[in-house]
C-alpha cells in the first residue's frame, strides 16, 4: 500500500441534491490541498467537461483563505469548464472581518432632532429618539429605526443591502431610500395607490425591487433577520 | 454682568429688526438698561426703527478699527435713558469685522447693560457667525410659514452647535382667520416642528408697520396687541412667568399659545 492510500483523503466530492460538495481537508498545507484538488478532478468519474451545469459548494473548515487564495481555488475548480460554484463557506474569519460585522450590526442610539441642512451618517442600525425634519437627512448602512417623526430623508442600507428597512412612529418622509432604490413622497394632487398608515409605518423593498411602505407588524415578518433571538430569553408565566 | 441674547432667523424680512427693538423698549419700559447691537453691515436699519438714523456719527466698523471708542459710538434712545444703540456701518466692507471683535464688544458692552440685544443679519454666513460670537442667549424668529419655519429649523440647528442656551422662539406675523381656516401654519405646528421653548407669538399687525415708518416702536403703545405681545415677552427673557390670559380676548390660536405656557409650567 502507497503512503498516499492510507491517510485520510484532502478533498472529499459528496453529491447533494442540488451538486456536488467539496469538503476540504484543514490540516494539510494550501499546496498539498490544490494538487489533490487538480488530481481528484482529473479523475474519469468527476471530468465534467460536457454534460449539464454541476453546482458546486466549498466547505474550508477551519481553514482561513485570503483573496487570492480564493481566486486561485475558483480558477483551479473552474477549468472544468461546466462548473459554477455557489458557496465558499469558511468556519473562520479574521479578526478584522469579525470587528467589521459587529460594526455593521451594531445599534447606535441617538437622542437627537436631525434638522433642515444636517445629515447624520451611521454605520450599522440607527435608533432615533427623535425626529427628522424637513430639510434633514438619516443615512445607515443597516435599518433606520425613528421613534419620532420622520420629516426628512431616510437612507438604509446606504452600502448596498437591499434588505434593510426604515421605521416611523410617524412616516411623513421626504424621501426614502433603500440601497439604490429610491422613493420620493407624493407631491400636491398627486394619488397614492397604496393604503397609507403613517403612524408605525415601515418601508422596505420587495422582490420587484419596488419599495413598498406596510404596516411594522407585517415588514417584521419578512426580516426574520432582525432578530436578536440568542439574547432574548422568554419567561411564560 | 449683563446677559447678551441675539435675534436670529435664517430667513430674511420675517421680523428680527422689528422683534430686537421692541423687546429692546419693552425691557428699558420695565427699568432695564439695554444696548442694542445692530450687525447687519452694509443694510443697517435698526436705527431707521428706531428714529434715530439722523443721530449716528460712528458705528461697529468704527469700533472695531478702533477710530473711536464704544462709547462714543452708542446713540441714546429719545425715549429711554437707559436705552442705546451701537448702528451697523452703511458702506464699508462686511469682512472689516471677526466673531472675536464682536465677541469683544458684547462683553463692554455687558459690564454697563442688563441687557445686550444682537440683531443678526438674515443668512448663515459671516454675518450671522459674528452676530452670535458674543452671545449667551439667542431667540429664533419665524413666520408661521413653512420656508421661514424650514430656515429656522436650520438655525436653531446651528445654534444647538454654539456654546449657549437652548435658543429659544418668537413666532411672528401670525393671522388668526388664516390659521383657523388651515391656510398657515399654527403656532402649534411650528413648535412642535422645531421643538424649542415658545418665548411668544405676535400678531400681524399693520400698526406694527406705521410705528416702524414713524421711527416710534410699537412697544410704546399701550394698548395694540402686537405690543402687548412684545412686553410679555420681556417680562419673560426677565424671568417671569406671564401666563397669556390678559393677551387677548377671543382668538383660539391664542388659547392654544396658551396651552404650550400651560405644559411648561
Ligand atoms: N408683527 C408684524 N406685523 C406687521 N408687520 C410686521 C410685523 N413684524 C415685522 N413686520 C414688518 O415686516 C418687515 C420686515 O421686518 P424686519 O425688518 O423686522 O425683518 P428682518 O428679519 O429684520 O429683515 P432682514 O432680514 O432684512 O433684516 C418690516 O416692514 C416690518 O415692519
Ligand atoms: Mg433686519
Amino acid at each position: 500500500m502507497t503512503e498516499k492510500e492510507t491517510r485520510p483523503p484532502r478533498v472529499t466530492i459528496k453529491g447533494t441534491r442540488d451538486g456536488l460538495t467539496f469538503i476540504l481537508d484543514d490540516q494539510c498545507s494550501y499546496n498539498e490541498l490544490l494538487t489533490e484538488l487538480h488530481e481528484k478532478l482529473s479523475e474519469e468519474q468527476y471530468r465534467l467537461d460536457h454534460g449539464p451545469l454541476v453546482h458546486v459548494k466549498l466547505f474550508l473548515g477551519k481553514r482561513y483563505l485570503d483573496d487570492q487564495q480564493i481566486a486561485d481555488l475558483k480558477e483551479q475548480i473552474s477549468e472544468r469548464k461546466n462548473i459554477v460554484i455557489d458557496d465558499i463557506r469558511s468556519d473562520v474569519i479574521t479578526v478584522e472581518e469579525a470587528e467589521n460585522r459587529r460594526k455593521d450590526s451594531r445599534v447606535t442610539r441617538l437622542a437627537k432632532i436631525v434638522r433642515s441642512g444636517q445629515v447624520i451618517e451611521i454605520r450599522g442600525d440607527l435608533l432615533l429618539l427623535g425626529d427628522v425634519n424637513p430639510g434633514g437627512t438619516v443615512r445607515a448602512t443597516g435599518n433606520i429605526f425613528i421613534l419620532g417623526a420622520l420629516r426628512g430623508i431616510a437612507q438604509a442600507g446606504i452600502s448596498g443591502d437591499d434588505r434593510s428597512i426604515i421605521c416611523a412612529a410617524t412616516m411623513q418622509p421626504s424621501q426614502l431610500r433603500i440601497a439604490d432604490i429610491l422613493r420620493r413622497a407624493p407631491e400636491k394632487g398627486e394619488k397614492v395607490e397604496e393604503e397609507r398608515f403613517e403612524d408605525l409605518e415601515c418601508a422596505y423593498v420587495n422582490g420587484q425591487f419596488e419599495m413598498v411602505l406596510d404596516q411594522l407588524q407585517r415588514v417584521a415578518k419578512l426580516r426574520p433577520e432582525l432578530n436578536d433571538e440568542w439574547n432574548v430569553r422568554t419567561v411564560d408565566m | 454682568m449683563g446677559e447678551a441674547i441675539v435675534i436670529t432667523s435664517g430667513k430674511g424680512g420675517v421680523g428680527k429688526t422689528t422683534t430686537t427693538v421692541n423687546i429692546g423698549t419693552a425691557l428699558a419700559l420695565t427699568g432695564k438698561s439695554v444696548a442694542l447691537v445692530d450687525t447687519d453691515i452694509g443694510l443697517r436699519n435698526l436705527d431707521v426703527v428706531m428714529g434715530l438714523e439722523n443721530r449716528i456719527i460712528y458705528d461697529l466698523v468704527d469700533v472695531v478699527e478702533q477710530q473711536c471708542k464704544l462709547s462714543q459710538a452708542l446713540i441714546r434712545d429719545k425715549r429711554f435713558d437707559c436705552l442705546v444703540l451701537l448702528p451697523a456701518a452703511q458702506t464699508k466692507d462686511k469682512a472689516a469685522i471677526d466673531p472675536s471683535d464682536m465677541e469683544e464688544i458684547v462683553e463692554e458692552l455687558k459690564r454697563d447693560y442688563d441687557y445686550v440685544l444682537i440683531d443678526c443679519p438674515a443668512g448663515i454666513e459671516q454675518g450671522f457667525k459674528n452676530a452670535v460670537a458674543g452671545a449667551d442667549q439667542s431667540i429664533v424668529v419665524s413666520t408661521p410659514e413653512v420656508s421661514a419655519v424650514r430656515d429656522a429649523d436650520r438655525i436653531v440647528g446651528l445654534l444647538e452647535q454654539e456654546d449657549m442656551d437652548p435658543p429659544r422662539l418668537v413666532v411672528n406675523r401670525i393671522r388668526n382667520h388664516m390659521m383657523q381656516n388651515g391656510d398657515m401654519l399654527d403656532v402649534d405646528e411650528v413648535v412642535s416642528t422645531l421643538a424649542i421653548e415658545l418665548l411668544g407669538a405676535v400678531v400681524d399687525d399693520d400698526s406694527v408697520i406705521k410705528a416702524a415708518n414713524d421711527g416710534q416702536p410699537i412697544a410704546m403703545d399701550p394698548d395694540s396687541k402686537a405690543s402687548i405681545a412684545y412686553r410679555n415677552i420681556a417680562r419673560r427673557i426677565n424671568g417671569e412667568s406671564v401666563p397669556l390670559m390678559n393677551f387677548d380676548d377671543d382668538k383660539g390660536v391664542l388659547k392654544k399659545v396658551k396651552k404650550f405656557f400651560g405644559i411648561r409650567a
